[in-house]
This record gives structure tokens, C-alpha cells and sequence, in this order.
């Protein structure tokens, strides 16, 4: 048989291993999504959305141009029954109705949000996945004293997702109290049968992917099959639905504080405490309502957009 | 080979009497037994060390809950299980989990039995950690990288995730992550179905080779009738949760006894017109009947073309030995003899009462009581 | 005239930053009335791709582009509108998939789903209907018709599933069936019965039926001629006996030595293709097989092999094709292509392959008889 040139050889060669031509180390796919995740041009609005909020709440309150509680409107006289002046050059977006600069107040504000939607959204997550994560493990892989620990949960977990969460989170607000911790608890527990069901239902469905099985004939032992391989696997759902609870949680807490529920001290500004606060005097500056309205629909919209392509870069259907 | 001779006969696998019954379960609040899958209901096999066991039959016959009954990953409901003299059912879990070093599993979905989330290296260190072999790092990347040789991987596949590579090479990290924990038995459950025709020869001679240089035992699991006969000493042919015929894979091939076996083998194609243009097809009607309510008697009696008036309704027909092959059939040396002859069966619907669904479509549970 | 003359089909999925795929690189192939057509590959090879196109049914998307022609009894299948196409759909065409399930509305009975094909198709209404759709049901061999029809496709099982989707193929008498893999889901035993069946089909009615399958026994036992696929092209086109008496080119060759026969003997080696499917090279780079070649010579880089024609109505895409038997092998070829070959000296290649006459090709019974 003719042999081939040295040159072509190569080539062929090459072609041939193509897939070790591409760069040196594997992709998991973490990366892969991670990828995928940046040719898309929704999530990447929504990160330049998310990135300017979480820049206000950190470095904005250095800049304001004035104190957020500061009611010099009131002091300077220019407050009076039925009147709130609007915006000018120097008050950007006004006063409100105690004679505070609104401007500054919705960029202190920012950080109040934030950190009611994060620290919501973690507790949430960190009960969900706990009370998840250990039903679904016994579900899946524990037999039938598993399928006892799994049931009692869910029964739990059933209970609270029974109430209509408005009405929930007004319970545990209630019951502790009006503050800021309160309404991040009670916003939290909220979303805490969706997490714990999400994970649940993924891990169950996990468990039974033969790769378990090949674990377990291994002889790899269930609890290390069960973090290690299970519910690494069930994440990819939590994590989408992580980013989607965030943008709600910020709207619940709004909706807590408007409520009369939230943080009883209005002298630190947050969105939902100021648009709770502008609803007395819609008839005459409306404004003062659109401000926080528009700012809370914003960074929703920008934690939903990232975590729509989330759930499309993490789904293996969509991975080619 | 000599290695192979010298130990035949020396049984490394006898299993006794199998049954696994899948509980159907009904009911919203509590759970109501309302009766049972036969998924394999009564298996007797010895597999010789060294030598490949084939276990061929069509989907919801039960050879692959036979394979994992008989490494215990889903529980047996009766029977014994004997590894290598050591009684497998009534084993300690941690003792279990110990012996499990010695018999390993090799799946269909190369995709599906790894982890996506790990690489290479981690899916082959999983095992010898599980089972402290190796020593430290060093000493498992040693095993591991002959293992790697064994299967013809080259070694920048361990950084690599199981979606970069191709079918076959998925199927070869499977079977590494078997080999490297040096079984005695490996349990391939249709090792090659989920392959491109190419790639199945290339995964076919592999295990070949392996069996040759480091004496394994096979149990090979499979639906294709060429790639059974193809790899194994032995064949046995499973029909609704038993066997109904086994035989050395020649003898199976030109004197088929069980009629099952017979249609079977006639409705194989073979890559060649000659044959095809030839050969005459056993046809059997219908489909298989659920094995939640299988058919009195012989389990085949209802689609067979030889089925008698006598016995074959009322009386199962035990494993008999003749002539070299175990066959479970009433009328085996008739058949054989050319004395009886096939008829036409009319197709006939088997459907359980009460029960709403096509019994195709229940046949398959993958685990006992599904979580809905 | 042939009834369906495909030619030069291409089929390209572009995507936004990604490479421009080419599913299927220029296929031809024609299909006589009455004949059976095999189309056989691996996955990946267009063989799926090149029926969908032929039917417009491939998912219109941006990037999407098909070019060639596919011309159905006088008209290009692939100019006309999808009016006109949906018309010939299921009337003239009908296709039967892999998977009858999802092949099948499951929230609609069977009966439900075969009148409507007679509905639109033929005009029938009510009663007629439903009669009609009993007897196409019995006529596929499904028992009990009548209570059939009122059932589910969940109800039913896998072969009576691809039987009830057969019927509703044939229930417009087609004069073309394009069916792609239609027994790779089912069991032995039940492909058997669907196989017969698509031939007592094909033999009652005239029927031309093109079969895509990746299973060379499938074809062995039903084809009269046969296209063998790889990396969307036709690489050799055959009669069913002289394909798999004396396979020509190397990737058929290294596929029916990768198959174990049910009447081989156990331990005989198998001769499988190195490589896999992925190491493909570009067809415009030269063969796209040449990779996973043990037969490739210089001349299979940097041109792609030309269609040689032989005597007997056969085909190859190959400049070094397996030599026929009763040559001394390597001689004929190495006398063929003396030194690198030119895309021009391509066609000599075909002068070898006329052999005067070799011994035992005589005696083989003649394929060229129409079935």
C-alpha cells in the first residue's frame, strides 16, 4: 500500500484527534454554561443591570449629595400641607413628604434593598435545600425508612406551601414583630417550599440515573453518593430558581413594608419603605411612587433576565 | 487460553431459584399492593470462571433485573446468589459493599452512567477510594494509568469530561471504571446497543481481549442475538422472567431446541441476501404478554407456533437436560424430531382485568414502588 | 423515468458564531417505482436529515438552507410551496419515524388520528371513515380494528403503535414510503413482523419504499438497491448481492466487517472501522472517510474523490476502492493510480473495474431483474 506523505499525515492525524486539539484541559460544565451563559445577550444585560445596583448599594451612599435622612426641605420651610416641591437642579427627583432629597434616598436605598433581597433569598435557600436536599436523599436512595423521613417532610413542606405567601410572611411579621430582620425571615420562608420541592423532585430524579447505580455497585457508600454525585447534579434548577427568588424577594419585601410591616425605623431608606411612604400623597407627586416602583421593576427585571439564561445555559437538552 | 481451560468448570457465579417481584402499587394517600411484576420470577444459572455467560431476550423479559438482582443493586425477593462460595443475599451491607470490588458492571448509556459532572480521573479514582485500594495519590494515578492503556484511552482523556468524548470512548472510560478496581466478574448489561455498528466491533473485541489477558468472567446482558453468540461460551435465553433455553453458543446457533429460541434466532437479520433470501421465518404473533400476569403453564404457550393442546396450558416445563442444552419445553424432542409441526397462532390480546393499559406498557419498572 | 430522482441535495445549518454544518453534501440517488431503496449509515451521517428535507420537514430556522433538487414524479419536491407540498404529503409521499410514540398525538385516539388522514386526503367523512380506517387497521394486522380505533396510542404496544402509524402512511395508497429506522425501537421478533409487513405492503401495492436504517441485515433482507452513506454523501450505491458479495468501498467494507453474524463462529475477531464518526474530514479537504481509512493513499487529501461509475450500475465515491476477488489484490489498484492522482485521472480508476469476466460472479443470480 502507498504510504502518505509526512505532511499529510499530520493532517490527517490531527482531524483525527480533534478533540484534544482544542486546548489543553477539559470543559466541565460548569464552564460550558458558564459559556453559553456569555454569548447571550439577555444575561448579559441583565448582569450590566445587576452590576450598576450592586455598585450603587456599595459605593453609592459615599456619593450622595445629600444625608438621606437630612429634612432640610422641612427645616428651609419648603414643605407645607399639600405641597411638596419637585424636582430641580439641585434635587434631582425632589423632596419627599418629610423634606428629605429623594435622590439620595433611592441610592442609599439601593443597599437596603439588596440586602433584604440577598440575606431573604439565603435563608430561603439554605432551609429549602437543607429540608430538600435530606428528603430527597432519603427518597432516593434511603428505602423504606427513607421514604418515612421524606414523607414527614414533604407534610411540612405541603403546610407551608397551603398558605398564600403574602399571607405567610404577614403571619411571621406579626408574630416577630415589625423590622427588617423580620421581614427578611418572613420573606425567606416563603420561598422555602419551592426550593426544598425543586431540589427534592431533582434529587429523586437524579437518583435513579444510572450513574448511581454505577456508584453504588463501586461500592461507594450512600451518603457520599448522595453529596457527591446526587446532589451536585440536582443544583442546576435551585441555582436558576435562586436567581429568580431574588428578584420576587425584593418585590415581597417592598409589598411588607408597604404593608406597615418592614423596617419600623424610616429613617434608613428603602425602596419599599419609601413607596409604602409616597402613597399618601399620589394626588399631589405621584413621582414619588414611580421612583422606587421603577427601581424595584428594574433590578427584578434584571435578576430575571440572568436567571432565564441561567436555566437555558444549565439545561443539558439545550447543550449541543 | 490454557489458563482458561485449566480453570474451566471451577464455578465462580451460581444463582439459585432468582425472583424478583416488583410490587404495582395504587392508591393516592396509602400505598395498596395490587399485585406483582414478575420481572425475573425463578432463575437457576452457574457462570464458569474465566468464560463469558450470555443472557439474551427481548425488552421486559427480565435480563437486566437478573443482572442487577444478581449483584444485589436491586434487592432479590427469593433465591440465592452464590459469588465465589460466598452467599451474596444474606450479606452484610458493609461485607456487600466490600465484595462489590470484585464484580462490577458495565451499562448501556454511556452517557447516563457517568457522571457529567466529573472528570475522567475523578470517575476512575471513585473506586479505589471507595475501597482504599492504591495507597495514596500516586499509587492510583499508577493503576489508574495502566487501566487507561488496558482500554485504549490516551491519558489527556483523565482532565476530560464524559460530554467531550465520542459514544465509544464513553463506553471505554465505563468499562475502565469497572477494570480498574481488578474484578473477577463484570456484569455488561447491553454493552454495545447504544453504539454506532462501527463502534460496537471496536467495544466487542475490547472486551474480548480483556477476557484473554486478565481472565475475567462475563455475564454479558443483550437484546442482539450476533453480539451474544458472538462473545459468549454460553447462551441463555430468558422469556418473561426464566429461562427457557441454554446451550453452548454453537449448539444454540444450529440446534436450537425451545421454539422461543427458534423464532428468535429466524427473525435476527443477517448482513448477507443469500441467507436472507433463504432462510424461512418463524413469525410469532402478538406481543409479549405482562409479566404481572403471566400466562399459565408455559410462559410461551400463547404465541407459540408448536404450542400442544396437552401440558402446555396447564403444567410450566421445568429446565431439562438434552443433549448438551438445558431447554424448558414440554414437546423439546418432537420439535426437534420433526414430528410435531409448527401451526399458525392466532393472535391474541392478553389483557389483564381491570387493568386499562397494554401490558407492554407496564413491563418495564426500574425500581421497586416509583416515586410519583 | 425514476419516481423520485433526488439530486445533489445539500442540506446546511448554519448558527450565529458557530461553524456552518453541512448535514447532507450533494446526495443523489433515484428510487423506481415499485423498488426499495436503502439508505444506510451511521448516526450522523445525513441519512435522516436527506428523508426530512425530501419531505419539507425539516424545521424551518434561520441558517437553514437546502439546495439540489428532489424531483418527485415531475416535480421538484423542494420549489413547490408547502400548500402543494402538504397536499403530495400523505397522499403521493407518506413517512413512517422511529419512534411511533411520539409519532402519535397521545391525546387523540388512533381511530381519530386515520380518519383524519382520510379526511383530508380522500375526502371521507363518518361512517365510510371509520370503516375505511378498521380495514386499514386489519390490513397491518392489527386485531381487533373496531375497538381499536377508540384507544390511545399509550394503549397500544410498540408494534401495534408502528403498525397503526403504517397504516395511516398507506391509508392514501402512496406511491412513495420513506421510512427512517421504523423497527430500531422495537424488538427482534416485533421488527420481523413490521418487516414483513412493509414488504407484503410494497409487493401488494407497488408501493416504492425507501428504507433508512443503520442495520446492514435490515437491508440485506428487504433492498434491491442500496445507497451507503458517510459524512452526507452517497460513498457507494449498489445492487443488494454485489454490495455485500464484494463491497467496494473501504467504509462499507469495514462496516460489514464490523457486524457479528448470527452464523459466525464464536471468537472469530471482528474487523472493526478505527476512529470514530467525529473524525471526519471536510469533504472538500478529500475523502471524508480518509481518516479511518486503512486503504488511503496520497490521493485522498485535497480533493474529494469523484463518483466513479462502473459496468453494472454501480457507484463508489473512492480513489482506492477494496479490490474485487478473483484480481490479485493490491496489483489492480496499484497499477490504477500511478502516482498522486489528479481529480481529472480520477475516472480512470474505473478500467479495473471492469473485469472480463471473473469466475462465480456468473453463477450468482442476477439482481437486475425487477422485483
Amino acid at each position: 500500500m502507498t504510504t502518505i506523505g509526512g505532511k499529510k499525515r499530520e493532517k490527517i492525524d490531527r482531524l483525527a484527534e480533534l478533540a484534544a486539539r482544542d486546548e489543553e484541559r477539559g470543559v466541565s460544565l460548569w464552564q460550558d454554561a458558564f459559556r453559553r451563559l456569555r454569548r447571550n445577550p439577555a444575561a448579559i444585560i441583565g448582569a450590566v443591570i445587576l452590576t450598576i445596583f450592586v455598585l450603587v448599594a456599595l459605593i453609592g451612599p459615599f456619593l450622595v449629595p445629600y444625608g438621606p435622612t437630612d429634612t432640610m426641605g422641612i427645616r428651609e420651610g419648603l414643605i407645607k400641607p399639600g405641597v411638596i416641591p419637585g424636582s430641580s437642579s439641585e434635587h434631582w427627583f425632589g423632596y419627599d413628604h418629610q423634606g428629605r432629597d429623594v435622590f439620595s434616598r433611592m441610592i442609599v436605598g439601593a443597599r437596603q434593598t439588596l440586602l433584604v433581597g440577598v440575606v431573604a433569598t439565603l435563608i430561603g435557600l439554605a432551609v429549602g435545600v437543607l429540608i430538600g436536599g435530606v428528603a430527597g436523599a432519603a427518597a432516593g436512595l434511603g428505602g423504606r425508612w427513607g421514604r418515612w423521613v421524606d414523607s414527614t417532610l414533604m407534610r411540612f413542606i405541603d403546610m407551608l406551601l397551603a398558605l398564600p405567601s403574602l399571607l405567610l410572611a404577614v403571619s411571621i411579621a406579626a408574630l416577630l414583630g415589625p423590622s427588617l430582620t423580620t421581614v427578611m425571615i418572613a420573606v425567606g420562608m416563603v420561598s422555602v417550599p419551592v426550593f426544598a420541592r425543586l431540589l427534592r423532585g431533582s434529587m429523586i430524579a437524579q437518583s435513579n440515573s444510572d450513574y448511581v447505580l454505577a456508584a453504588t455497585s463501586l461500592g461507594v457508600r450512600k451518603s457520599k453518593i448522595a453529596v457527591a454525585h446526587v446532589l451536585p447534579n440536582s443544583l442546576a434548577p435551585v441555582i436558576v430558581q435562586a436567581t429568580l427568588t431574588l428578584a420576587t424577594a425584593i418585590i415581597e419585601a417592598a409589598a411588607l413594608s408597604f404593608l406597615g410591616l418592614g423596617n419600623p425605623d424610616s429613617a434608613t431608606p428603602e425602596w419599599g419603605v419609601m413607596l409604602a411612604d409616597a402613597q399618601q400623597y399620589l394626588g399631589i407627586r405621584p413621582e414619588l411612587a414611580i421612583y422606587p416602583a421603577v427601581a424595584i421593576i428594574i433590578t427584578a427585571l434584571g435578576f430575571t433576565l440572568l436567571g432565564e439564561s441561567m436555566r437555558e445555559a444549565l439545561d443539558p437538552k439545550l447543550r449541543k | 487460553m490454557s489458563e482458561r481451560s485449566e480453570r474451566s468448570g471451577d464455578v465462580l457465579v451460581e444463582v439459585r431459584d432468582l425472583k424478583v417481584h416488583f410490587p404495582i402499587k395504587r392508591g393516592v394517600l396509602f400505598d395498596r399492593t395490587v399485585g406483582h411484576v414478575k420481572a425475573v420470577d425463578g432463575v437457576d444459572l452457574s457462570i464458569a470462571r474465566g468464560r463469558t455467560y450470555g443472557l439474551v431476550g427481548e425488552s421486559g423479559c427480565g435480563k437486566s433485573t437478573l443482572g442487577r438482582a444478581l449483584l444485589q443493586l436491586t434487592p432479590p425477593t427469593a433465591g440465592q446468589v452464590a459469588f465465589d462460595g460466598v452467599e451474596l443475599t444474606t450479606l452484610a451491607p458493609n461485607k456487600l459493599r466490600a465484595m462489590r470490588r470484585r464484580m462490577q458492571m458495565i451499562f448501556q448509556d454511556p452517557m447516563s452512567s457517568l457522571d457529567p459532572r466529573q472528570n475522567v480521573e475523578s470517575i476512575l479514582t471513585e473506586g479505589l477510594q471507595a475501597h482504599g485500594i492504591g495507597g495514596d495519590r500516586n499509587g492510583r494515578r499508577k493503576i489508574i494509568a495502566e487501566t487507561l492503556d488496558q482500554v485504549g484511552l490516551p491519558r489527556w482523556a483523565l482532565s476530560r469530561y464524559p460530554h467531550e468524548f465520542s459514544g465509544g470512548q464513553r463506553q471505554r472510560i465505563g468499562i475502565a471504571r469497572a477494570l480498574v478496581l481488578g474484578p473477577e466478574l463484570i456484569v455488561a448489561d447491553e454493552p454495545v446497543s447504544a453504539l454506532d455498528v462501527s463502534i460496537q466491533a471496536q467495544v466487542v473485541n475490547l472486551l474480548d481481549e480483556l477476557q484473554d489477558n486478565l481472565g475475567l468472567t462475563y455475564l454479558v446482558i443483550a437484546h442482539d442475538l450476533a453480539v451474544v453468540r458472538h462473545i459468549s461460551d454460553t447462551v441463555g435465553v430468558m422469556y418473561l422472567g426464566a429461562l427457557v433455553e441454554e446451550a453452548p453458543s454453537d449448539r444454540l446457533y444450529t440446534e436450537p431446541l425451545h421454539p422461543y429460541t427458534r423464532a428468535l434466532m429466524s427473525a435476527v437479520p443477517v448482513p448477507d441476501p443469500d441467507v436472507e433470501d433463504r432462510r424461512e421465518r418463524i413469525l410469532i404473533h402478538g406481543d409479549l404478554p405482562s409479566p404481572a400476569n403471566p400466562p399459565s403453564g408455559c410462559r410461551f404457550h400463547t404465541r407459540c407456533p408448536w404450542a400442544q393442546p396437552t401440558r402446555c396450558a396447564d403444567e410450566r416445563p421445568q429446565l431439562r437436560e438434552i443433549g448438551g442444552s438445558r431447554v424448558a419445553c414440554h414437546w423439546a424432542e418432537q420439535i426437534a424430531s420433526g414430528e410435531l409441526r409448527p401451526h399458525k397462532v392466532s393472535v391474541e390480546i392478553t389483557r389483564p382485568p381491570g387493568e386499562g393499559e397494554e401490558p407492554s406498557v407496564v413491563s418495564a419498572p426500574t425500581e421497586p414502588g416509583s416515586f410519583v | 423515468m425514476a419516481l423520485l430522482d433526488v439530486e445533489d441535495l445539500s442540506v446546511t445549518f448554519a448558527r450565529r458564531g458557530q461553524r456552518t454544518v453541512r448535514a447532507v453534501d450533494g446526495v443523489s440517488f433515484s428510487v423506481n417505482a415499485g423498488e426499495v431503496v436503502g439508505l444506510v449509515g451511521e448516526s450522523g451521517c445525513g441519512k435522516s436529515v436527506t428523508s426530512l428535507a425530501i419531505m419539507g420537514l425539516l424545521p424551518k430556522q434561520p441558517g437553514l438552507q437546502v439546495s439540489g433538487k428532489a424531483v418527485f414524479d415531475g416535480t421538484d419536491l423542494l420549489q413547490i410551496d408547502d400548500r402543494s407540498r402538504r397536499d403530495i404529503r400523505g397522499r403521493d409521499v407518506a413517512m413512517i419515524f422511529q419512534d411511533p410514540l411520539s409519532s402519535l398525538n397521545p391525546v387523540v385516539p388512533i381511530g381519530l388520528q386515520v380518519t383524519e388522514v382520510l379526511t383530508r386526503h380522500r375526502g371521507m367523512r363518518g361512517e365510510a371513515a371509520a370503516k375505511e380506517a378498521a380495514q386499514l387497521l386489519d390490513r397491518v394486522g392489527i386485531p381487533d380494528p373496531k375497538r381499536r380505533l377508540k384507544e390511545y396510542p399509550h394503549q397500544l404496544s410498540g408494534g401495534m403503535r408502528q403498525r397503526a402509524l403504517i397504516a395511516m402512511a398507506v391509508a392514501c395508497q402512496p406511491r412513495l414510503l420513506i421510512a427512517d429506522e421504523p423497527t430500531t425501537a422495537l424488538d427482534v421478533t416485533i421488527q420481523a413482523q413490521i418487516l414483513e409487513l412493509l414488504k407484503d405492503l410494497v409487493q401488494d401495492s407497488g408501493t416504492a419504499l425507501v428504507m433508512i436504517t443503520h442495520d446492514l441485515g435490515v437491508v440485506a433482507g428487504m433492498c434491491d438497491t442500496i445507497n451507503v452513506l458517510y459524512g452526507g454523501r452517497v460513498v457507494e450505491t449498489a445492487r443488494r448481492r454485489p454490495l455485500f458479495r464484494q463491497p467496494r468501498h473501504p467504509y462499507t467494507v469495514g462496516l460489514l466487517g464490523s457486524v457479528p453474524r448470527l452464523d459466525a463462529g464464536r471468537g472469530e475477531r471482528l474487523n472493526p472501522i478505527p476512529g470514530s464518526v467525529r473524525d471526519l474530514l471536510p469533504w472538500p479537504d478529500g475523502c471524508a472517510f480518509a481518516p479511518r481509512c486503512d486503504r488511503r493513499v496520497d490521493a485522498c487529501i485535497g480533493e474529494p474523490p469523484e463518483l466513479v461509475l462502473t459496468h453494472d450500475g454501480r457507484s463508489y465515491r473512492c480513489v482506492n476502492p477494496a479490490p474485487l476477488p478473483g484480481l490479485t489484490p493490491g496489483d489492480e489498484v496499484r497499477t490504477a493510480v500511478p502516482g498522486p492522482a489528479t481529480p481529472g485521472s480520477v475516472p480512470a480508476q474505473a478500467v479495473p473495474d471492469e473485469p472480463p469476466a471473473v469466475p462465480g460472479l456468473a453463477a450468482a443470480p442476477s439482481e437486475e431483474e425487477t422485483p
